[in-house]
């Protein structure tokens, strides 16, 4: 094999603190760097390995800059045109009812194009998971407004900001779905630390486990950084994230067990 | 063995499809073709079979979840009608694009728009010519009688999978809801799941370690690649073109004229040729049963030897222009048309036939 690493000599055993999971493809990933969304491919992939289900999960991305998911987790996927992984994820479960399911999808296809989809496979409780990476911008197509997009937010179509007035309020979908009944978990999360990305395995897994338990959709939010799309450095982006976007999404359970966080 | 029945057209396929060990159906309330999901609702399959049967919140969500359980090798159907058919035509795309095998039935109701709930053939265009973006083509059935509806269930299913192409039954408003005897297959049981596995490689339903993972998918950013999708799919095409054409002809031998009809048209078209050979006009129906592929070839031959064909149809002239194409040679070739709903009578087209080609 060829050796890609600058300082083999340091790739000793008892310097190993971290392996790649081998879910993940040994590939570059097409996301931009200092992104949450590869951070979260990572943790989803551990979670699959270390639950040892790889081979019983089914996974469904859709269109947005993960469109491309599909070639880098090492399982089989479908790739979902534009808002209706979970009208695709409805039907893989009901035919294949002992498989684990998911979907992951940007904002702009949860939560605008998708909403239908989203909230009709919430409120028949279908038993898959749902990863939701809202950076609050349409990243894949050149940093549009989304539906999560903040009052006064700029974007390509909001360049002056967001206007409420002209452009409409944000949409808090993961509060609006964790009001029904077919959801049994709902979190939000994010990745822009060590800790808050320990968190959100733990959320990943968590969402895995439940599906076990076929009592509704489990639905993991991650509030995420779009350095290109908000047209910051990668540091810059996590700090305005946690500045900006962490107050109008705060992080933590909102639905636990059926039962709403109060 | 088998069974007869009396059966609407709708309720034909919905029993067809459970025989014919479907194991999924998604769709949307629409007239006239709420009876198929209405009566596997009564049947409840998912407690013999096992088949999953479920009320979408769109025609949206029900052609994607067809998608998704395409994606996993499961024989899956929808049905809908012409508005709602239109709203599907992305996931078809997608499937096409995708290659994955599914059968799609489209009771055509009049339009444009909302239109009306009366029988109509204006969606043969689209069924035909793609519908959708892209360069693709579905296989297309246009039953005649409701004995056809139940059959082209179990062939399109056979020709989905044969050729990994989402497959359209176009019938319309009456043939959906006529009530007619009907000979129905004895059930074969769903596959297995390990079955399903064995007849899909290529399917995404969890992937065994000892094989790459499975991807559907219709995205190839690489344009060489993507035309390279394309000139797949445009060989998968001239195959079909080559082996799935079906054709009826009636009375053709010593016709001098020919009405060209398909589904309900070619149901009134057989009363009006008995009309007109009462009269002394010698004249014969071809009645293309696949839409596409197209039997050009048996048109083409078959003009040679006639002075005309009045092409009838319930739209404003669509399969009209492929027997144009077809013909190639210097006979008249009209088209009788009755749109909105409004089903010609036998009589109006040998009015036709008399005015525009045998007089015209
Ligand atoms: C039917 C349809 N409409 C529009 C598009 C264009 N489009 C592709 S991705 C996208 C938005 C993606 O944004 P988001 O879901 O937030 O994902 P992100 O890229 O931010 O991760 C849009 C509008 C499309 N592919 N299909
Ligand atoms: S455009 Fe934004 S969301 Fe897309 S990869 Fe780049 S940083 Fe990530
Ligand atoms: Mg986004």
């Amino acid at each position: 094999m060829e050796e890609k690493f600058a300082h083999p000599e340091l790739r000793t055993p008892e310097n190993l603190v971290y392996k790649r999971t081998d879910l993940l493809v040994d590939c570059p990933l097409s996301y931009c760097p200092g992104c949450g969304h590869g951070v979260v491919h990572r943790m989803l992939m551990e979670v699959l390995e270390e639950k040892d289900i790889a081979s019983k999960t089914i996974g469904v991305n859709p269109v947005g800059c993960s469109v491309l998911a599909y070639d880098f987790m090492n399982i089989d996927m479908l790739g979902a045109a534009h808002g209706r992984a979970p009208a695709l994820a409805t039907a893989i479960k009901r035919l294949w009812p002992d498989r684990y399911v998911f979907t992951y999808q940007g904002d702009g296809d949860l939560a605008a194009i998708g909403t239908a989809e989203t909230i009709h496979a919430c409120n028949r409780g279908e038993n898959f998971t749902i990863i939701f990476i809202n950076n609050g911008i349409y990243g894949m197509t050149g940093g549009q407004m989304a539906p999560t997009t903040l009052p006064g937010m700029r974007s390509s179509t909001s360049p002056y900001g967001r206007d409420i007035d002209i452009m409409g309020h944000p949409l808090k979908i993961t509060e609006l779905i964790a009001q029904l009944p077919g959801t049994y978990y709902v979190t939000r999360q994010s990745v822009q630390t060590p800790a808050a990305v320990r968190k959100t395995k733990k959320a990943l897994r968590k969402a895995f486990d439940l599906q076990d338990e076929k009592k509704g959709i489990s639905f993991v939010e991650v509030v995420s950084n779009c350095n290109s799309g908000w047209k910051m450095t990668p540091v810059q982006s996590n700090t305005w994230m946690e500045e900006n976007m962490f107050p109008a999404y705060p992080l933590g359970d909102i639905k636990v067990n059926g039962e709403l966080v109060k | 063995m088998g069974e007869l029945r009396l059966m609407k057209g709708n309720e034909a396929i919905a029993e067809a499809a459970i025989r014919a060990g479907c194991d999924g159906y998604f769709g949307y309330p629409i007239t006239p073709q709420s009876e198929v999901m209405e009566y596997l609702m009564v049947e409840r399959p998912y407690e013999t079979t096992g088949m999953v049967v479920l009320q979408a919140e769109s025609e949206v969500a029900a052609i994607n979840m067809l998608y998704g359980g395409a994606g996993t090798g499961k024989m899956v159907l929808t049905s809908s009608s012409s508005p709602g058919v239109s709203l599907m035509q992305e996931g078809i795309s997608y499937m096409a694009g995708a290659e994955l095998p599914a059968l799609i039935v489209n009771i055509v109701r009049g339009g444009p728009g909302l239109g009306t709930i009366q029988p109509s053939q204006a969606d043969y265009f689209q069924a035909v010519k793609g519908g959708g973006h892209g360069d693709y083509h579905m296989i297309v059935y246009a039953p005649a009688s409701v004995q056809e509806m139940a059959d082209f269930v179990q062939i399109g299913f056979d020709v989905a999978f044969k050729y990994r192409t989402p497959v359209m039954i176009l019938s319309d408003g009456a043939i959906g809801q006529m009530m007619e005897k009907v000979y129905l297959a004895d059930p074969v049981p769903r596959l297995t799941e390990k079955e399903v596995i064995a007849r899909c490689p290529w399917a995404s339903n969890g992937r065994p370690m000892s094989r790459q993972h499975n991807i559907i998918t219709s995205l190839d950013l690489d344009p060489a690649g993507q035309e390279r999708l394309n000139l797949v799919l445009q060989e998968k095409y001239r195959k079909i073109e080559e082996s799935e054409v079906m054709f009826e002809t009636i009375d053709c031998e010593d016709a001098d004229y020919i009405l060209v009809a398909f589904g309900l048209s070619a149901r009134i078209c057989q009363k009006a040729m008995n009309l007109a050979r009462q009269k002394g006009i010698k004249v014969g129906l071809f009645r293309p049963i696949t839409l596409f592929p197209f039997p050009k070839k048996e048109i083409h031959e078959l003009a040679k030897r006639v002075k005309g064909m009045l092409v009838v149809e319930m739209n404003a002239g669509q399969m009209i222009e492929d027997v144009q194409l077809a013909v190639g040679c210097d006979i008249p070739i009209k088209h009788y048309g009755r749109f909105g709903g409004i089903i010609p009578t036998p009589d109006e087209v040998v009015k036709a036939l008399e005015e525009t080609i045998i007089g015209g």
